[in-house]
């Protein structure tokens, strides 16, 4: 640090140029594929295999011609998968975060018999691997005949233990027991207090565990992979490896397949960016309960 | 003074609010299943019944003739003498040992300066940093599979600009460091994203004292700011180690990519969705599962233990 910036260290002017070169690198770096799958998915075929200019736009853009080949390719079969993705993640993050507010609000403000013996279960099941489920959710689903159903992705998603985590801390923070005790003194019944009185207060701590219970389940691979054999039923994350299998395996036969797969990465990454930098108030707030017990 | 008619204000006020509260105490009971009930059905039929049947299903063995037999641990010494799933697990515990560290100091660094440095630049370079976080990681794996492949990826292009030769993360000596690489570019910004609201969270008034006893901007972060979200770091690093014991998503993708390097028993995850789907062998599917989850528990409550700091998180 030379003399003058020390000494014009007062209020405003640091310029710090160090660290913005530092910040300015790792934007390129976060960026970089971002930025490599926007440029190949305008090209075609043979403009992808051709090795020059792998990170700057061919001669000839054609994005529309890309798309309308992504949705139609067999078909159609790229629009069904985010139509299930969708489906997945707002079934699966609604139904989840609806379950994990209120346990998280009965955990946090009733004292019923059991409660802190079901409380330690659940901080015990966040360190279970949830990968370790599949296998035997999967032998369960089949004797029940749910595997190869929207059920057996659905079902599995509605479990969050972090979700009622996360409600639990907020709930006891945000939600003074004088307020509930008020309510309940004017005659307000206990749902009517939880809906009316309970819920307004917990709102940030519920966009964030409803924001990553979605997201959660549109990433999810694991489960539909082994759940799911029909491809119509697949999201968009198993459907998209499903191409990138095939493409690999005959690498000169399905060359235009390539560009499918980039502009489908692309395609479906959108939904997700647009969710978060919308909701970008209210998660983070939220997100800061967890880690500051 | 005014405290002391404060404090007893508020205790009247509690005993009121206790007289109310002792009305309901019949109900309390049952109110509480009730808000806890939903989600503990679904708790006991999609976590509880599926490690018991996980832990059945591990003690049997299926056999061409002769059917279905009981080993009890069978499959459990079968696996700690198999070296597939031995060497998975050793490649997710080395993996664990750089690749954790890494993401975690990079998430501190990025999160301290976001925090102590606030300009336009800095927060379009949080919102950038973060954006992989909004990837599914199967689509990560994917775009990274496109940078690093050798016909369409620009390597070659970029190492050609100076005369050197790309290297090939595929090969077997490098695929280490790829997975690395997409790992962490995954999961930093998120990482970062919980550290910097942890730092937000902190009252200022603590820097100026600081500043009063004439710490500098390094004091102000090693001493103040780091031990103050300890507990959001512990957070993320029990995350990170149960996220990364359990690595599925991004080698089964590039194995597509990189055949030969991945094999279907690269990772103990992989090894059990190989056994019980490739080769419908569900037991020893089952076992695999089931002594991982075992791993990742005992490395979880281990670090925690020896980090004392159970009562902080939880």
């Amino acid at each position: 640090m030379t003399g003058s910036s020390r000494a014009g260290a007062r209020r405003r002017p640091q310029r710090h140029l160090p660290v913005q070169i530092f910040l300015g690198f790792l934007v390129v770096y976060f960026l970089v594929p971002f930025w490599w799958v926007i440029v190949n998915s305008s090209k075609d075929a043979p403009g992808l295999f051709s090795g020059s200019n792998t990170l700057w736009f061919a001669d000839s853009v054609d994005y529309f011609g890309n798309l309308q080949r992504l949705f139609t390719y067999d078909g159609g079969i790229y629009g069904r998968w985010i139509l299930n993705s969708t489906l997945y993640a707002f079934a699966g993050g609604i139904g989840a975060t609806v379950l994990a507010v209120m346990a998280g609000y009965g955990f946090a403000k009733y004292r019923f018999a059991g409660r802190r013996f079901s409380f330690s279960v659940l901080l015990g099941a966040l360190m279970v691997p949830a990968t370790a489920l599949v296998i035997p959710t999967f032998m369960m689903f089949s004797g029940l005949g749910l595997t190869n159903t929207i059920w057996a992705v659905i079902l599995p998603s509605l479990l969050n233990p972090f979700g009622v985590y996360l409600m639990h801390v907020y709930a006891r923070d945000a939600v003074p027991d004088e307020i509930l005790d008020a309510a309940r003194v004017d005659g307000a019944g206990e749902l009517r207090t939880f809906i009316q009185v309970a819920f307004p207060l917990m709102r940030p701590a519920v966009v964030t565990v409803l924001l990553l219970s979605a997201v959660a389940s549109w990433n999810n691979y694991f489960l539909p992979l082994a759940m799911l054999s029909d491809n119509r039923l697949f999201p968009v994350t198993v459907g998209l490896g499903l191409w990138q299998g095939i493409a690999s395996a005959n690498n000169s036969g399905s060359t235009s397949l390539w560009s499918l797969i980039i502009l489908g990465a692309l395609v479906s990454v959108i939904p997700l960016i647009i969710a978060f930098f919308t909701l970008q108030r209210h998660w983070r707030g939220g997100l800061s309960v967890g880690g500051l017990r | 003074m005014t405290l002391l008619i404060e404090e007893s204000a508020a205790s009247t006020q509690k005993k009121k609010a206790h007289k109310v509260r002792g009305k309901v105490r019949l109900r309390e009971h049952l109110m509480g299943w009730l808000f806890v009930g939903p989600f503990g059905l679904v708790f006991l039929a999609f976590l509880i019944a599926p490690l018991a049947y996980a832990l059945y299903l591990s003690l049997w063995q299926k056999k061409l003739i002769g059917g279905t037999s009981f080993v009890f641990l069978g499959n459990y010494v079968k696996a700690f003498s198999d070296p597939t799933f031995l060497s998975g697990a050793w490649f997710v515990i080395r993996f664990s040992l750089v690749a954790i560290p890494l993401q975690i100091v990079l998430a501190l660094a990025m999160a301290l300066i976001l925090d102590a440095v606030t300009s336009l630049f800095t927060r379009f370079s949080r919102l950038m940093i973060f954006l992989p976080y909004a990837i599914p990681t199967v689509i990560g794996a994917v775009m990274w599979g496109f940078l690093y492949s050798k016909s369409f990826g620009p390597l070659t292009d970029v190492f050609g600009l100076f005369g050197a030769t790309a290297p090939d993360f595929f090969s077997s000596n490098l695929i280490f460091y790829g997975l690395i690489n997409v790992v962490t570019w995954q999961w930093a910004g998120y990482y970062m994203i919980i550290l910097y609201a942890a730092l937000q969270g902190i009252d200022p008034t603590l820097y100026e004292a600081a500043r009063m006893d004439g710490a500098g901007k390094w004091q102000v972060a090693l001493r103040i700011k780091i031990p103050l979200i300890a507990p959001a770091l512990l957070l993320i690093l029990v995350f990170s180690l149960i996220g990364t014991l359990q690595f599925f998503n991004e080698p089964q993708i590039l194995r597509y990519l990189a055949a030969g390097t991945i094999s279907p028993g690269f990772t103990p995850n992989m090894y059990a969705y190989q056994q019980a789907f490739g080769l419908a062998n569900f037991n020893y599917g089952s076992a695999i599962s089931f002594a991982l989850g075992g791993i990742v528990f005992v490395c979880v409550y281990a670090f925690l233990f020896f980090t004392r700091k159970r009562r902080s998180f939880f």
